[in-house]
């Protein structure tokens, strides 16, 4: 077996999940500014959705994709509320934002483990799902691939949004300078609730595809939401493009460390270089340059 | 701003530095006063009931678990206060909740201990729980009934340990594979002190006996990438996978197996954290063919067995299954009731002065305490997972095994506990 070939596709497949996660994450926190630590559980939230659609439907292939626009909905609508009830009282106030997102974390935890019981559920992956293909000389599971199909959708969608319609120049426009925004008309206040909804909906469409992954547990999503924060630090806060590049970055840099040491220390020395990277180039790998004085 | 963010984060740091120092000062009090009042018992055996102590993570990441330990402790209590308690006295259950946190089992251990005045606690699970506890244990001179399998090289007065040792688990699925025509083991685990303690076990049995780690790989907790470590066990020509992750890192460790192509007919897993309660988690599908390694299993064939299998699904409900540590915890509440019958007494010393040989016809076969140790016998048995998720035995060592949780007996096991 080729060992490059095989830890590139590991790398881009590992990227993939990273992504996946952040992507989300890159508009609530990225274009918004606003650290929401109950993401994770948005991711949690979608993947018991796809073992609640399993349940119902009964066949594993459709129930999956099933799941993905029903997870959207739910981590949109848990993202509504959340922003409705908490978050908008707290825009100007970023250390409060964190502490109260993450009393709801830990609420939203519990909650799982009431309706669902704290086991880890069983979510079956599909049939056509199973199994490998070779790609680069090397094995690759079809999961995977999925994922990465997935990422590039969900990424290239988000990108045709922001860049191509009335929507997306609205955030553009109030992430680049909010009272000039305001003062042209636009609603901030919705233009607000919509991110977050579909920054929200979007962690729940990585909850249904990482139970192809991982189990499926109420701590499911504190597993990823360091992660997730990590890509979008590093990508540059604001920007889809850094996150996507810093995603495959840390996915390559961590096959490829685990490879030649072990996985404990990959994480390690992938936190230390991150660290030194943003010493280097505090503003993450892309900057947006706002005129806001902030 | 930035300057603001820094004095805002000091806050808490110094908030909990606040707090460390607070509690490192209440464990010197706590130390001195017991020292002051000696081992002094508070526990009173006077009325017609004694109190005693379960302590098992309720809330927490290992909750998934330890609520199962403790359903089968209080399933035991019921069981025995129903037949008329232990010397006459109904045992009266006073529960805490370690919150999977070593710092709070220990404090809920003194509180059970110097306040309850309970005659003996039942649970824990990680060893870093096991290992919090243990000086508070020693210190008010009182009894812990630990019901997990661990990594040995750990023999305390105050500790029973009914769970199995290192010989009674590790070395005799080793012993297994070798019997199998097993030669290259690849070693994957958890980064923390069993997979370690174990690994570096199995590294020096596979260095006597002729067969050679081809990897050894450990990941964080809870670690859900296996990309690479699959990739790395695939290429490395091993014959079998000896498996020490823990929790929720099987699932994806089996997904990504599988999905490489590999199977238990071309390189077997033998896992020695996986029991029934966790096949449900991980996915039938994933591990249908793949063994385990334990003393007990839901499936076997003693008459204590049928009875415990069917009272536990009458008391939780039918689709309930029953494991190894929730067998030893039940196990352990019964060896608990022998020594002090047949000590006469609550009393720890009285107690553990009658310890040696006790025994228990327990579901797993008859099981017997070693008190220089304060381990039991156990009958290691290799299981294989079937197709409905429970474990059928297809291997057994013919007798009981001694327990020897500093390998003495192990000539190429010298140096490990050193």
């Amino acid at each position: 077996m080729d060992v490059i070939g095989s830890q590139l596709v590991a790398g881009v497949s590992i990227g993939s999940v990273l992504l996946l996660v952040a992507i989300g994450l890159s508009l609530t926190f990225g274009q918004m500014g606003v650290i929401n630590m109950a993401h994770g559980e948005f991711i949690m939230a979608g993947a018991y959705t796809a073992y609640v659609v399993q349940q119902i439907l009964g066949d594993a292939g459709l129930s999956l994709l099933v799941a993905l626009p029903v997870a959207f909905a739910v981590g949109g609508a848990l993202g509504a509320l959340l922003e409705q009830l908490l978050v908008r009282h707290m825009y100007h106030r970023p250390l409060d934002t964190l502490l109260a997102t993450f009393g709801v974390s830990l609420v939203l935890q519990q909650l799982a483990r009431d309706i669902f019981g704290a086991p880890a559920v069983d979510v079956r992956t599909p049939s056509w799902l199973q199994g490998n293909v070779e790609v680069l000389g090397t094995v690759v599971p079809w999961t995977r691939l999925f994922i990465l199909g997935v990422v590039v959708v969900a990424v290239g969608g988000l990108a045709l949004l922001l860049t191509t319609t009335a929507l997306g120049r609205r955030i553009r426009a109030v992430v680049l300078n909010r009272q000039l925004a305001e003062t042209s008309g636009i609603s901030t206040r919705a233009t607000d609730r919509l991110t977050f909804v579909i920054g929200s909906g979007l962690a729940g469409v990585a909850g249904v595809v990482l139970t192809l992954v991982g189990s499926t547990g109420p701590t499911l999503g504190t597993g990823y939401i360091v992660d997730a924060f990590l890509v979008v630090v590093a990508g540059g806060i604001g920007q889809i493009r850094g996150a996507v590049l810093a995603a495959f970055g840390l996915g390559l840099l961590q096959a490829f460390v685990e490879l030649s040491t072990t996985a404990s220390i990959a994480k390690f020395l992938i936190l230390v270089i991150v660290v030194a990277f943003l010493q280097v180039r505090p503003q993450g790998l892309f900057t947006v340059r706002t005129r806001s004085l902030a | 701003m930035l300057h603001r963010n820094r004095r805002l984060i000091a806050v808490p740091l110094a908030v909990l530095t606040g707090t460390l120092a607070l509690s490192s000062c209440g464990a010197k009090a706590g130390e001195t006063t017991a020292g002051a009042s000696g081992a002094q018992s508070c526990v009173d055996t006077s009325g017609d009931s004694v109190k005693v102590g379960f302590i098992n993570s309720l809330s927490g990441t290992m909750a998934i678990s330890e609520t199962t330990v403790s359903e089968s402790l209080k399933m035991a209590v019921d069981e025995i206060n129903a037949a008329g308690g232990v010397m006459g006295k109904k045992l009266d259950v006073v529960a805490e909740d370690g919150a999977s946190e070593p710092a709070t089992f220990a404090e809920k251990a003194e509180k059970l201990v110097r306040q309850d005045c309970v005659a003996a606690v039942f649970g824990g699970w990680t060893s870093s729980s096991r290992k919090a506890m243990l000086p508070v244990f020693e210190t008010n001179n009182s009894l812990l009934f630990y019901p997990v399998q661990y990594e040995g090289l750990e023999s305390s007065p105050n500790i029973y340990y009914t769970g199995a040792t290192t010989n009674q688990q590790i070395i005799p699925a080793l012993d297994w594979l070798k019997e199998q025509g097993k030669s290259k083991i690849f070693l994957v685990g958890s980064d923390y002190v069993f997979p370690r303690t174990a690994n570096k076990i199995i590294n020096a049995y596979a260095k006597a006996n002729g067969m050679t780690v081809v990897g050894e790989e450990y990941t964080p907790l809870g670690s859900t990438d296996f990309t690479t470590i699959a990739n790395k066990v695939a290429s490395s020509g091993a014959d079998a996978v000896f498996n020490t992750l823990n929790g929720d890192s099987n699932v994806a460790f089996f997904r990504q197996y599988r999905s490489l192509g590999l199977s238990p007919e071309t390189m077997p897993v033998v896992s020695v954290s996986i029991a029934e309660e966790e096949v449900s988690g991980v996915g039938v599908e994933n591990l249908v063919g793949q063994y385990t390694a334990w003393d007990y299993y839901q499936t076997l064939d003693t008459p204590a067995n049928t009875k415990f299998v069917a009272d536990f699904k009458a008391a939780y409900g039918a689709d309930r299954v029953t494991s190894d540590p929730m067998e030893a915890a039940y196990t352990s509440v019964y060896l608990w009731k022998a020594m002090v019958e047949k000590a006469g007494s609550f009393e720890t010393d009285a107690v553990n002065e009658a310890a040696d040989g006790v025994s228990f016809d327990a579901p797993e076969g008859t099981v017997v305490v070693d008190g220089d140790n304060n381990h039991i016998t156990k009958t290691p048995r290799i299981g294989q997972v079937d197709s409905t998720g429970l474990i059928n035995t297809v291997w057994s060592a013919p007798e009981p095994v001694e327990p020897d949780p500093y390998l003495k007996s192990y000539p190429w096991a010298a140096g490990i506990a050193g």
